[in-house]
């Protein structure tokens, strides 16, 4: 196979050097990248927000494929779940969209009283030239909620822009609340979705160590918690794709320190907590932190050796959306026993794929923006066990036979936390160790006609 | 027959459609060595992969342009020129299917004139058919898409001449199984045929043992280029317009005996399929489908108590809601909501023509959201839901059984293998429907009789 010759430089094979790997670009065009578009960053980071109306402002395509498209959990209103567009027609191309935008948020805001409005722009409204912001400041000034446009146009860059939007429009929402009674000891959380309930499970960790959570962002969100997010004394960010800008906005705006995070595997959620424990400065904090530590690995380590044993010594690769998700995922398999042999990312950054170099064993091919020619050749040159990736990736790795677990918005087991790592460990364990594979045809050994031959149908054939 | 008035609202609810490049990149994927690329913003073609493998559960590969914001100022047309390259470079295919999008189409790219600049610019040995399709967002939906895609293909690539013995067959957005079974029957007939678009196997296939760049199967470029001469062609939906209807393009173009049926679901749909293939070839019905048929019947015999005056609502593409719709008044059961995202103008005529004993009864409604269907269904009550797997939050609320049909299918396996169509599609939903109504009454019943 080979590599088209504009992204020859985003793949990189440990071992070579000098290290040099190009990232961050749009994607060329042709090249059947995995990434969306500006609008799916932007949807996606504030999708989980439970209490705001989010009105996709296009053509329904945009909102269909979006719709309910994150196993994200809410704890009370589930208004993230439904979708909704302006479903531009060919009248409001030509005429312009504000007036049915502007009914259209009106009617949502009688019909269901939200906390907030987002409104998307799509290609489309980037190009007919509507005033989002006008509509939404009339809007907002006569119904009383925040109403807030996301500059989100599918064309004007990459995934990686629109969680940039996110966050632009995430920073009108916060410092609007009041912050009185806010403990000393607080954090928001930021970049974690609450994909089957994860975040339930980390702010359960956080309330034992006496740290309390002042927002989730946007995980199990609310607009009223987002509002009062500038009080906390630290903000905890994982998937750094979506969040580092929100921290970088937060502590210029308001001086908040950050700690990047990883909830994933038993080392990087240990330090998550120890961090924050740290951070804090608390002797009594830390005891708490050890022992809530010590008694979660104890409950499930010896279970997890046992996965362990089986899995040993065989190979993953992993293509997931942002880098840092990465690192954690090379270091859960390495607790497995498992060696990583591909690793790539959608949206990672120079220092993510130098930080993945130097934890990567020699050989192992690093790919920035990948797509399915370069994916299926790579786990096949590398002969993996296990692909670990999105929805997209999943019939890829089915196609030739190899197991696979989401690690993706669609997830229905909660992965992160010391209890996802179980569940993680026995998700690889169920994929890698099924019998079904047996039936697989591989190149080398070549099955008969007529199906599998073993010493059964032997006897029965002599 | 009510039609029920378009919604006051600005804002649709949970969409029962999509978006017309989808229903493209489905045809285009039903072709021999085709690549699938959409002109306009890399979203498009992630979003719709992703949509379309989770109901196919295969590869689907659809390049993009990857629009930037220069290309949107500047025009799309350098873009589109460097996405050809980078797909006949890394794919090699010998058909490269080209939609537009809402983005490339409100900036005005002229698509003919990007390729006659490509062409001139490319002359590589081996360059494969570029074929082109209008297809914005904000037209239509997907079942627009779908046809209008059919059409584009057939009057790109179809050439007249002598006619062949071969028939072609414009099946409409069915399933995998549906083609195969529709194949099937050509084949038993013994026709040569061409199946436009055929999915069948590039988007249900075995196992690879090496990554096959592009899904073997698919209608070929050659069948395709034999349309015109077929002595007879079919195109199945009633609801397709004449503009889109590639059958009667290669009526008006080639003289070819056009026909244009209802999808056959049901013993009369089926019947009138069967009957127009055996008045084409002037062979009869082979035995095999009048074995179905007889079992069929049987069956509707056998059930026909569990059935009488029960109320269905019916949603999705438009031609499979009518042949449903045909199907369930044959066993007695009540198509109270006929709805369907798509606005065809046609769905309400052909339900009063093709079901007049039921005027009165039926509620169609055209340009409809998931919100609507749910105020319709509160105020019918019926005790089934028929349609795709969108329609399932509206089963939990109201608790009434969904059976899924159609496209997508997100939340079970093997949504493209429901067979929906002939004696033997009916039959499976028919079993189907009438264990489900068993069911819902056994499990209601105190004494759950272990005995139907």
């Amino acid at each position: 196979m080979k590599v088209l010759e504009g992204r020859k430089k985003q793949v990189f094979r440990k071992g070579e050097t000098p290290f040099e790997i190009d990232c961050e670009k749009q994607s060329l065009a042709g090249s059947v990248s995995q990434r969306a578009c500006v609008f799916c960053g932007s949807r996606v980071v504030l999708y989980p927000i439970a209490d705001a109306v989010h009105l996709v402002h296009g053509p329904a395509g945009c909102a269909a494929y979006t719709w309910d498209i994150r196993g994200a959990l809410s704890s009370g209103p589930e208004l993230h779940r439904l979708s909704f567009t302006t479903d531009l027609r060919e009248q409001e191309v030509i005429h312009g969209g504000e007036s049915k935008l502007y009914q259209g948020l009106i009617q949502l805001i009688d019909r269901y009283h939200p906390k907030a409005a987002f409104v998307y722009g799509t290609c489309i409204v980037g190009v007919i030239g509507d005033d989002v912001e006008a509509v939404c400041k009339k809007v907002s000034a006569l119904k009383g909620i925040p109403v807030i446009p996301v500059h989100s146009e599918g064309f004007k860059g990459t995934k990686k822009d629109g969680y940039k939007a996110a966050c632009t429009a995430l920073m009108r929402l916060i410092g609007r609340g009041r912050t009185e009674g806010i403990s000393k000891y607080s954090v928001n959380i930021l970049g974690d979705y609450n994909l089957a309930g994860e975040i339930w499970i980390i702010k359960d960790y956080y309330r034992r160590m006496g740290v309390e959570v002042v927002a989730g962002i946007t995980g199990d969100g609310r607009v009223e918690e987002i509002e009062r997010a500038h009080g906390a004394a630290l903000n905890l960010v994982q998937c750094s794709g979506s969040m580092n800008y929100l921290a970088q906005l937060m502590k210029e705006k308001y001086g908040i320190p950050s700690l990047q995070v990883s909830y994933f595997g038993f080392e990087d959620m240990a330090e998550a907590l120890y961090g924050v424990a740290r951070h804090f400065n608390d002797a009594e904090m830390m005891k708490r932190t050890q022992e809530l530590v010590r008694d979660e690995i104890q409950a499930i380590y010896p279970k997890l050796l046992e996965y362990r044993k089986a899995l040993a010594g065989k190979k993953a690769a992993i293509y997931v959306g942002g880098a840092f998700k990465a690192f954690s995922l090379v270091k859960a398999l390495r607790l497995l026993g498992m060696d990583v042999a591909v690793v790539g990312s959608q949206t990672g950054s120079k220092q993510d794929y130098q930080l993945l170099k130097e934890l990567c064993d020699e050989g192992t091919i690093i790919v920035d923006d990948s797509n399915p020619l370069e994916l299926s050749h790579f786990i096949r040159e590398k002969n993996v066990s296990l692909f670990i990736g999105g929805v997209k990736e999943r019939p890829i790795a089915y196609k030739l036979g190899i197991g696979f677990c989401d690690h993706n918005h669609e997830r229905k087991v909660a992965l992160a936390g010391f209890v996802g790592m179980l569940n993680f460990a026995e998700e690889v364990y169920q994929s890698v160790m099924s019998p079904v594979w047996q039936f697989i045809p591989r190149p080398k050994q070549s099955v008969p006609m007529g199906g599998v031959q073993d010493e059964y149908s032997r006897t029965a054939n002599p | 027959m009510n039609i029920r008035e378009l919604p006051t609202r600005e804002v649709t609810i949970n969409a029962c459609k999509l978006c017309n490049p989808l229903g493209a990149s489905l045809v285009f994927r039903g072709i021999e060595g085709a690549v699938p690329l959409l002109h306009g913003s890399q979203g498009c073609a992630t979003y719709i992969r992703r949509y379309l493998i989770s109901h196919f559960k295969e590869p689907i590969d659809i390049a993009s342009s990857n629009f930037s914001e220069s290309s949107t100022i500047f025009g799309g047309g350098p873009k589109l020129k460097q996405a050809l390259k980078n797909v006949i470079d890394q794919y090699q295919p010998t058909f490269i299917g080209i939609a537009t999008t809402c983005l490339s189409e409100t900036i005005g790219d002229d698509l003919q004139l990007i390729l006659d600049e490509f062409n001139r610019e490319y002359q590589a040995p081996g360059k494969p058919l570029l074929v082109t399709v209008s297809t914005p967002s904000y037209q239509g939906s997907h079942i627009d898409g779908f046809h209008d895609t059919v059409r584009a293909v057939i009057e790109q690539v179809a050439t007249g001449g002598p006619k062949k013995n071969m028939v072609s067959i414009f099946p409409g957005m069915v399933s995998a199984a549906d083609l195969r079974l529709l194949k099937e029957v050509l084949t038993d007939f013994g026709l040569d045929f061409l199946v436009l678009p055929d999915y069948s196997e590039t988007m249900d296939g075995g196992m690879w043992d090496t990554y096959q760049k592009i899904a073997p199967g698919g209608a070929s470029v050659d069948k395709i280029r034999a349309a015109g001469r077929s002595k007879a062609v079919i195109q199945l939906g009633r609801t397709v317009r004449k503009q889109q209807n590639a059958a009667e393009y290669l009526k008006e173009r080639f003289g070819v005996e056009s026909y244009q049926l209802g999808l056959p679901v049901g013993i009369r749909e089926t019947d009138r399929l069967m009957q127009t293939l055996a008045v084409i070839t002037g062979n009869d019905i082979p035995q095999k489908y009048q074995e179905e048929r007889g079992r069929l019947i049987d069956a509707y015999v056998d059930a026909h108590k569990y059935l009488f005056g029960k109320k269905a609502a019916i949603y999705g593409e438009p031609d499979l809601v009518l042949g449903i719709a045909i199907f369930l008044a044959e066993v007695g059961v009540v198509p109270v909501i006929c709805a369907t995202g798509a606005r065809t103008g046609k769905l309400g005529d052909e339900l009063r023509c093709l079901l007049p004993e039921l005027e009165g009864e039926i509620t169609v409604a055209e340009g409809i959201d998931f919100d609507d269907i749910r105020t319709l269904v509160e105020r019918v009550q019926p005790d089934l839901l028929i349609g795709n797997s969108k329609g399932y939050p509206l089963s939990r609320q109201s608790g009434i059984p969904l059976i899924r049909v159609g496209f997508p299918i997100h939340d079970r396996i093997g949504g493209q293998r429901i067979l929906h169509l002939g004696y033997r599609g009916t039959q499976h939903l028919f079993d189907q429907i009438v264990n489900e109504l068993i069911r819902a009454r056994q499990d209601r019943s105190p004494i759950g009789w272990s005995y139907m």
